[in-house]
């Protein structure tokens, strides 16, 4: 397979779950497929969770077995750190302009983790929203794909890059590496670029930046993970209390006009799998969940309703009106109860913002033509030879992704015969 | 393949700080193969090393040891006429300790890699390159069975990819129970309005289509054979069939049935192993059969079936397609008053939007008087359905509230709507023409066989029970995959689902399908091993019949004769080794994993007899996720027991007993298998697994206890891909306990 495998080559742009899926999906078929993620690392969103909900289950597991499904595949030629430039031409005859940024540690790296002991400066680690920090070289996230690591290169100084430098016994770190552009012909274009957590700084009323006791539900994964900043105790940022009760704010960013206009599907799962974290660690914590609809149908009922059955937890429904941080640390949370009319004004520890799903490709996407809606979703045209799968296309979870994706690999199969 | 041996140590990343070099040489040696060390095996320079004996000696067996197999996968591919065994020095030993205190090697840590180094080479010794199960003939048709959207999509998506395919539907005419919508969901942004249906159009596109060939008013009787040529034979539908599927009869009521004492359920019926001489070719399936309304007669406070006017949404549906719809209607979302705010079963988010849509209805035929009040617990609108949500709370005559719905009663030429714990303060009393219940869709394979199989295990999909009468088999990470490889589902029979979605998930199955015929037709595994050259072989001549590999196959991939003895399908096989771990006359092997490899590894290992401090467990791990744990667990240089020896193993359910009898009777202390949670909530990738290997490793305690070893000898232990920091102790703590024993008493005999 080469870069000029135009006949029926189908360009994956995004690496998480949905781009591996659609990638796998059309390279076990038979077609040649690039799969190309801007980060250093493949598995995008699902490799930050701590658990899938329902099973409660690791999503590790399920990025393990595609990553295997790649190195077993020849037909996949992956790229991290590259980003799309330019597409012209039309289906059967895209090229595409594409761009790697130096990762500064070539192919040699064998992720033995010298370097890092060496490097002196550290830098906030992106894995886990900067909520600790991590060497300048480092492994992306210790399960990452492919294993290697990646060089921060602007937070070192000149005499620690000498220092990684040396320490590297095989030759694999290259401090002159400069970014490569290079052209990929392909038959359609698969846009799984995925999401990124609404910026609640945006939100005002809830005052995200006020606080250290006010989080993220993408945080809050990452503090229960044990690979993450916390080894998976939670506690909250900043003191490292251990909270004694929690808030969840609904809808942080969703169904709202002067935000996300849609609902982010996924977020009053994720707050039932969260609340099952922290009984695991705090059997008596108190926990509010402020909500407008509890969104948990079909098969997740049975999940919401293993929850709602814990007398330590309390389902108000009612929009959040504002979050006020405390001297001692923790949060008030105002909202008012729909159903009793009564304001309610409740004192926690640590308050999960359940933040939504903002379509990641946006500008990028206007100035590559991508056909968007909108709230920023792609749009999937197969006559366009544009396919859009997973949150690219509208906000869902990752079994809908794994049937769009699926779908996506088809349409773009189609196009190439 | 004449095998010509080289094997390679790389003493970088820290192996060649800590270990012996030349004692790991010498153990290659000893064992069959000479063996020279790089310090970067992986690098340019290392496979250059290795490439060159390629090319001078006609090296085509390599061993590495070195890194684990789970990285530097391409780096040591030297092509496909070429196998390539690999040692985990790194992750598994290197990595896991250190020289001693006095700077001299470890004595324990050096054994263990020793171990490794013997286990490795004697892999390379008895694999084999593998050669693709070839059919002799192969259709690359697709049968999709069921003609709603669901199969109308997927025929017609697999048509546009080239494929040839058949429809079958049971009904008169194509479309499914979109033809009684009178509008559907929106498709596109901004969402806000209900579209005209485009059933017709899509039903008129299938029959245009040269490439599909569509039999309405047919059932499937049977589906017999394997993916690339499924048998399949039609019927009319409602008629009775002598090919009809046969259902299941487990070998004690096959007994009875031979001595006359129960009656066979299959009387009249041509033998599930007879192949119709009139049947049709496929090479794949995709059942898109659907979903009908939930009776839900059986709430009683809301009166269906009792009370005139009280209608489900499907009733309610075809009223308004035939005609004007009353002007005040109440929809009900959940059925529980005010003890349960649970949607109707079966609902999944579909029935908030059909509500969203009937609301119009009303509105709209009653343009000066019309109500419509939908009353929810939750309102299930998620993603961009939100939008029409959004458009129908702005509609007049529209009223929606979260609300219990106590009772409906019907009085004075209307109904008399009981209404709790609303929005809007107080308790009501709504006055109505009509109450629409949010009735759910029901799966068809959540009462029926629906799939019809000609199979050992039966005509139906396994163990439903688990989702709900779903048909799924790996809910989240597998989506498409069933307990019945080269069958995909789609539609009503996967979940509720709206259209968009329902599209989205028929064109995936077709996609699924197509997958699976050219799998079959490259003689590769599909999904999870997808890619896998190797198969089940087996020696028949010694098989005893005694059903335990036709009976444990999760997949069903087994038939067997009028005798027992087994008739593989090897493309309904996913290669997972569970037949192979079941056999008690280990006549079951892959070209590249065979009882006899891993119990000549195990054999390898060394085991002193005459030293107490140095016992041996040996551990069969999964390595789909133990595996890489214990990776894992090496990169953070956590310690590892240097006791244990690590066997990688395809699934937990590939592991064949005799290969516990084969460590105890070599002089180990013990066994441990570590594999994939199971239960309702399984994470085995070959769903079964991990399970029966408990079963099996239960049994095999007993015959221990039975020579007078504790049976806690042998173990399983469940471990998730996360367990990583945890492994170390998990392990101490299974080996502390064998310590405890004392060694093996049958050590050196």
């Amino acid at each position: 397979m080469s870069n000029t495998a135009g006949n029926g080559a189908v360009l994956v742009v995004g690496g998480g779950i949905s781009g591996l899926t659609a990638a796998l999906e059309a390279a076990e078929v038979g077609n040649d497929v690039f799969l190309v993620e801007k980060n250093a690392y493949f598995g995008g969103r699902v490799a930050q969770l701590n658990q899938y909900f329902p099973k409660l289950c690791p999503p590790t597991c399920g990025l393990e077995i595609n990553f295997k499904r790649i190195k077993d595949n020849r037909r996949i030629r992956t790229y991290t750190l590259t980003t799309v430039k330019s597409v012209s031409g039309g289906p059967g005859n895209f090229e595409v302009q594409l761009e790697t940024a130096p990762r500064y540690i070539n192919a040699n790296c064998t992720a033995c983790g010298d370097c890092a002991q060496a490097c002196g400066e550290e830098i906030a680690d992106p894995f886990n929203f900067g909520m600790n920090t991590t060497k300048a070289v480092y492994l992306p996230h210790e399960m990452a794909f492919p294993r290697r690591y990646v060089l921060a290169k602007e937070a070192c100084s000149a005499a620690s890059l000498d220092a990684i430098k040396a320490a590297c016994k095989y030759n694999a770190v290259d401090l002159d590496m400069q970014p490569q552009t290079f052209t990929l012909k392909v038959s359609s274009i698969i846009w799984s670029t995925g999401w990124n957590p609404y910026d609640p700084a945006k939100i005002t009323n809830l005052n995200f930046s006020s606080s250290k006791a006010i989080v993220t539900n993408m945080m809050m994964e990452r503090l229960a993970a044990a690979n993450g900043p916390t080894k998976g105790k939670i506690l909250r940022p900043g003191d490292g209390k251990e909270p004694a009760s929690f808030a969840f704010v609904q809808c942080a960013g969703s169904r709202d006009e002067n935000h996300l206009q849609h609902c982010s599907y996924i977020c009053c799962m994720a707050t039932f799998k969260q609340i099952s974290y922290i009984r695991a660690q705090y059997p008596d914590a108190k926990i509010y969940v402020f909500y407008i609809d509890l969104r948990t149908p079909g098969k997740y009922e049975h999940f919401r309703e293993k929850f709602m059955a814990d007398a330590n937890t309390t389902f108000i429904k009612g929009k959040v009106a504002d979050i006020v941080a405390e001297r001692d640390g923790g949060v008030t949370v105002t909202a008012e109860n729909a159903i009793t009319g009564a304001k309610v004004h409740q004192k926690v520890d640590l308050c999960v913002l359940a933040t939504g799903m903002e379509p990641a490709l946006g500008e990028q996407g206007k100035a590559l033509n991508v056909a968007m809606d909108g709230n920023g979703f792609v749009v999937s045209d197969a006559a366009k030879g544009m396919l859009s799968a997973g949150c690219a296309k509208a906000a869902v979870d990752v079994y809908t992704s794994g049937q769009a994706s699926t779908a996506a690999a088809l349409k773009a199969i189609q196009i190439g015969r | 393949m004449k095998k010509v041996y080289g094997a390679y140590l790389c003493t970088g990343c820290g192996i060649g700080a800590v270990l012996d070099v030349d004692g790991l040489k010498d153990a290659a040696s000893d064992a069959g193969i000479a063996m020279k060390d790089h310090a970067c095996l992986c690098g340019a320079e290392g496979r250059a090393f290795i490439e060159k004996d390629i090319a001078d000696q006609g090296v085509n067996t390599i061993v590495v040891c070195g890194c684990s197999p789970r990285v530097m996968q391409q780096e040591f591919n030297f092509g496909e006429q070429t196998i390539t065994v690999r040692g985990n020095l790194r992750e598994h030993v290197a990595w896991t300790g250190s020289l001693k205190d006095d700077g001299s090697v470890d004595d324990f840590l050096q054994e263990m890699a020793t171990d490794y180094v013997r286990m490795a080479v004697t892999r390379a010794q008895k694999t084999e390159l593998p050669a693709p199960y070839k059919l002799e003939t192969i259709s690359k048709k697709i049968l999709v069975m069921g003609g709603g959207i669901a199969g109308l999509t997927a025929a017609q998506e697999a048509a546009k990819a080239g494929y040839e395919v058949t429809l079958v539907e049971k009904e008169a005419q194509l479309g499914g129970k979109a033809l009684g919508w009178r509008k559907m969901f929106p498709t596109a942004y901004p969402y806000a309005d209900l579209e005209n249906p485009s059933i017709q159009n899509m039903v008129a596109e299938v029959q245009a289509n040269g490439k599909i060939t569509v039999k309405t008013g047919t059932e499937v009787a049977r589906i017999g054979g394997a993916p690339g040529q499924f048998n399949v034979t039609f019927k009319t539908a409602g008629a009775a069939s002598e090919w009809d599927a046969p259902a299941k009869v487990t070998a004690d009521q096959q007994d009875l049935i031979n001595k006359g004492e129960l009656e066979d359920p299959n009387k009249g019926l041509q033998k599930y192993t007879t192949a119709n001489p009139d049947g049709e070719m496929f090479g794949a399936v995709v059942l898109a059969t659907g979903w009908t309304p939930a009776d839900v007669s059986q709430y009683e406070h809301l009166g269906h079936g009792k009370i005139a006017n009280v209608v489900t949404n499907a009733e309610f549906e075809k009223l308004a397609k035939n005609g004007k719809v009353p002007a005040r209607v109440a929809f009900v979302q959940s059925p529980g008053g005010k003890e349960d705010d649970k949607d109707f079963p079966y609902c999944n988010s579909v029935t908030s939007m059909v509500a969203l849509k009937q609301a119009n209805y009303v509105v709209e035929d009653n343009p000066v008087d019309g109500k419509a009040y939908i009353l929810y617990q939750h309102m299930r609108t998620p993603g961009n359905a939100e939008f029409f949500y959004k458009s129908m709370q702005a509609k007049d005559g529209v009223f929606m509230t979260k609300a219990a719905v106590t009772k409906v009663t019907a009085g004075g030429g209307a109904l008399l709507v009981d209404v709790e714990d609303n929005l809007l303060g107080e308790n009501l009393q709504l006055e109505v023409d009509m109450v629409v219940l949010a009735a759910g869709m029901i799966p068809t394979t959540a009462g029926a066989n629906t799939i019809n199989l000609a199979y050992r295990q039966g005509p139906a999909f396994l163990d439903l029970d688990l989702f709900d009468g779903y048909a799924d088999s790996h809910f989240v990470c597998f989506p498409y995959e069933t307990r019945r490889t080269g069958i995909y589902n789609c539609g009503g029979v996967r979940k509720a689902e709206t259209m968009d979605e329902t599209i989205d998930d028929a064109t995936g199955a077709a996609l699924k399908a197509i997958q699976c015929i050219e799998s079959a037709n490259r003689g590769v595994a599909v999904h999870p091993r997808s890619g896998d050259q190797t198969y089940p072989d087996f020696f028949f001549s010694r098989c005893t019949q005694c059903k335990r590999c036709t009976e444990e196959c999760p997949f069903g991939a087994l038939d067997d004769d009028e005798k027992g003895t087994p008739l593989p399908n090897p493309t309904r096989c996913r290669r997972c080794g569970t037949c192979m771990g079941a056999c008690p006359e280990r006549i079951i092997n892959f070209a590249d994993y065979s009882i006899d490899m891993i119990g000549s590894m195990v054999k390898s290992i060394e085991v002193p007899d005459d030293d107490e401090e140095k016992l041996r467990v040996a551990v069969f791990v999964c390595e789909n996720d133990a595996y890489p744990a214990i990776d894992m667990s090496g990169m953070h240089r956590n310690k590892m027991n240097r006791l244990v020896r690590f066997i990688p193993v395809r699934c937990l359910g590939s592991v064949n007993m005799v290969w516990i009898k084969d460590a105890m009777s070599s002089g180990m202390d013990g066994a441990l298998l570590l594999g994939c949670k199971y239960g309702d909530d399984y994470q085995c990738h070959f769903v079964k697994g991990s399970e029966i290997a408990s079963r099996r490793m239960e049994n095999i305690g007993e015959t221990l206890g039975s020579l007078g070893l504790e049976p806690e000898r042998c173990g399983v232990r469940e471990i998730a891909i996360t367990d990583y920091d945890k492994l170390p102790a998990i392990i101490d703590e299974f080996v502390e306990e064998i310590v405890a024993m004392g060694p093996n008493p049958f050590k050196g005999y």
